[in-house]
């Protein structure tokens, strides 16, 4: 116990400087690299007056060095700075969508948890078998399909052909939402608000973005579970179960998928990365109104400290969904120790 | 015996067939994506000999022509042919992910031999930056990139490539590390074997194999982010025939049911990512079973 407190703490500790050097990337990246967000958001023909007072302004003439400390700072106080398009703080911006992004996602990771998680475990169960093959299949061909095509070919065939769900945005034009937001998660505020056809139009509106990014993600999820599912059918307490006489499904499905769990659930935190990354493109594509298309609003828009908030924020989710997993795979694993 | 064509394709793919006994279903499905690339890499160096149109040329046909006649894949708002454009569109996609593979490979396997060789500082400092790039999303930086470079090849072939990196950066830095306590390197370094002459000829060659199985992965994963910069508008400037483009482009008639304008730019994304992947399952299988098991 002593021990497991003690790699919490020094692996918090190793967060601080993995974040530093994420915000230096972005700082460099954004500030540092050939490019000038003045001189492209004035037009590219502004008189050189014009420019540099816009620069002076957003204190982009200070040495780099200045504006490193002063842009830690910044995050330190969560502070994001202010838009430079709309009248409107940078934190604002991206607390007004987050949510939308957070809900695609949590319903995306379920889909992904349930078809990879299930297909696996039944491929495993029928190793070598022609089922067996099919799956792994799916597992190889849905990893090859970009988000953003799976997402355009279901728009088609169940937004356009058979009309049963609809294309774009978090709910239908008969549907305020200014009627029962008030987390901006649609799905709870509905709820909460007991306002259940607008329940009903934000879940019918959840379904392609969500099976979209959901089963994109799934084939990795196939082929993990399929490998840890072998390794679980081989060991010995499987043969015993199967001595004792129970039931061959309740064996794999119950005793040896929850045993190979534990490694599937600490990739999830290694996929979180890639969902963050479909979820961009699933936004684009499905006109969500999350923090994907915030940030790719704003790049046409060339509004850089908006856009280097977004990604700000990226960088410190990762940061901290790295080191959430790495604690809980530690608490799993007692051999995980500094 | 007499001669008959079949005997003679019979015993043109024998190895093949041989190879397939031997590995089995691994083989088929190396087989199957070499064949997949070799198809579309034939489609990019004689794009002439396929495309009955030049993929800019306007007025080909009617406006939006569905699939069928004188256009394989119908005709765009603009009455350019989809199947030109699809032809002339593998060359660019093709150019930027094998380019962006090849630069960070190269930038990544040459620092992580360094690293590994060289351990010290350098190697924790170069370590704690490829392991927070590592699991930062790389299509937020490569969005990131593209957003700051502006539209163009070059442009858009470093921000794809600077997201590889880490992976080879990872894969080598660890296996220099293993290879250096190997037996055969401190018998270079006692014949006097300089540290450059130990890393190109002693350690490099042992891991070339495994980095060959990550590049063509990588070259898989390069074509689907590459497709995706220039599907959300980054990237490229649009003179330039491109796939992500293309989808892009035709995602604006989605509601009004033009269904080929997406379907074939995605589908060959999707063919041409597969067969990079298929390829690389197949090496890594045969080359080594374990490797992506870890």
């Amino acid at each position: 116990m002593k021990n497991l407190v003690r790699y919490i703490v020094t692996r918090t500790l190793l967060t601080i400087p993995m974040v530093l050097i994420l915000l230096s990337i972005v700082f460099v990246v954004l500030r540092v690299m050939p490019g000038d967000p003045v001189s492209s958001m004035l037009g590219g023909h502004a008189p050189e007056r014009v420019i540099e007072q816009k620069k002076e302004e957003l204190g982009l003439n200070r040495p780099l060095a200045v504006q490193y400390v002063d842009y830690l700072w910044q995050v330190a106080r969560l502070d994001l700075g202010d838009s430079m398009v709309f009248q409107q703080g940078v934190t604002d911006a991206i607390i007004e969508k987050m949510p939308a992004t957070i809900e695609l996602t949590f319903f995306a990771m379920i889909i992904t948890l349930v078809v990879g998680v299930f297909l696996g475990a039944y491929a495993a169960d029928h190793r070598r078998e022609f089922r067996d093959s099919m799956i792994r299949l799916y597992g190889i061909v849905i990893y090859c399909i970009p988000v953003y095509w799976l997402g355009l070919m279901l728009q088609l065939i169940f937004g356009i052909w058979l009309d049963i769900f609809p294309i774009a945005g978090r709910t239908g034009s008969r549907i305020l939402s200014s009627t029962f937001e008030q987390s901006g998660f649609y799905v709870i505020d509905t709820l909460r608000a007991g306002n259940y056809a607008a329940f009903g139009d934000v879940m019918h509106h959840l379904v392609l973005p969500a099976f979209t990014l959901g089963l994109t993600l799934s084939g990795i999820f196939v082929r993990l579970t399929r490998a840890n599912m072998l390794d679980v059918l081989k060991a010995d307490y499987i043969v015993a179960a199967e001595a004792r006489g129970i039931t061959h499904t309740k064996i794999v499905y119950r005793h040896a998928l929850k045993n190979a769990m534990i490694p599937i659930l600490t990739m999830m935190g290694l996929q979180v990365a890639l969902l963050m990354a479909g979820a961009i493109l699933t936004e684009t594509t499905f006109s969500w109104p999350g923090m994907g298309r915030l940030l790719l609003e704003r790049i046409y828009l060339r509004d850089y400290p908006t856009i280097q908030g977004v990604i700000i924020v990226y960088a410190l989710f990762v940061a901290m969904v790295s080191l959430v997993v790495d604690i809980i795979y530690a608490m799993v694993d007692p051999r995980i120790r500094y | 015996m007499n001669y008959s064509p079949a005997r003679a394709l019979a015993r043109i793919f024998a190895p093949a067939a041989r190879m397939g006994k031997k590995y089995g279903v691994e083989w088929w499905i190396l087989c199957a994506g070499a064949c997949i690339i070799a198809a579309i890499l034939f489609m990019a160096l004689f794009p002439g000999t396929l495309a009955p149109f030049n993929p800019h040329q306007q007025d080909t046909g009617p406006q939006l022509a569905s699939p069928g006649g004188a256009h394989l894949m119908g005709t765009d708002n603009l009455k350019r042919d989809v199947w030109s454009r699809i032809v002339y569109g593998s060359r660019t996609i093709l150019g930027v992910s094998v380019l962006a593979a090849l630069l960070s490979s190269l930038v990544g396997i040459t620092l992580g031999l360094l690293s590994g060789y060289s351990g010290g500082i350098l190697d924790r400092i170069l370590s704690l930056i490829m392991d927070s790039v590592y699991v930062f999303p790389g299509l937020i930086l490569a969005i990131a990139f593209a957003a700051m470079f502006g539209p163009g090849i070059i442009n858009i072939t470093l921000a794809v490539a600077v997201i590889y990196i880490p992976t080879y950066f990872r894969l080598v830095r660890g296996q220099t590390l293993a290879i250096k306590q190997e037996l055969y390197v401190e018998a270079a370094r006692a014949i006097g074997a300089s540290g450059t002459t130990i890393l190109w000829k002693y350690i490099f060659p042992n891991v070339i194999a495994t980095t060959v199985v990550v590049f063509t992965l990588n070259v898989a994963d390069a074509i689907m982010i590459e497709a995706a910069l220039t599907y959300l508008g980054l990237g490229l400037p649009p003179s330039i025939v491109d796939w992500g483009m293309d989808l892009a482009m035709g995602k604006k008639y989605l509601p009004s049911g033009q269904w080929w304008l997406i379907t074939f730019p995605g589908m060959m994304i999707s063919l041409l990512a597969l067969g990079f992947t298929m390829l690389g399952e197949g090496l890594a299988e045969i080359l080594n079973p374990r490797l992506l098991e870890r």
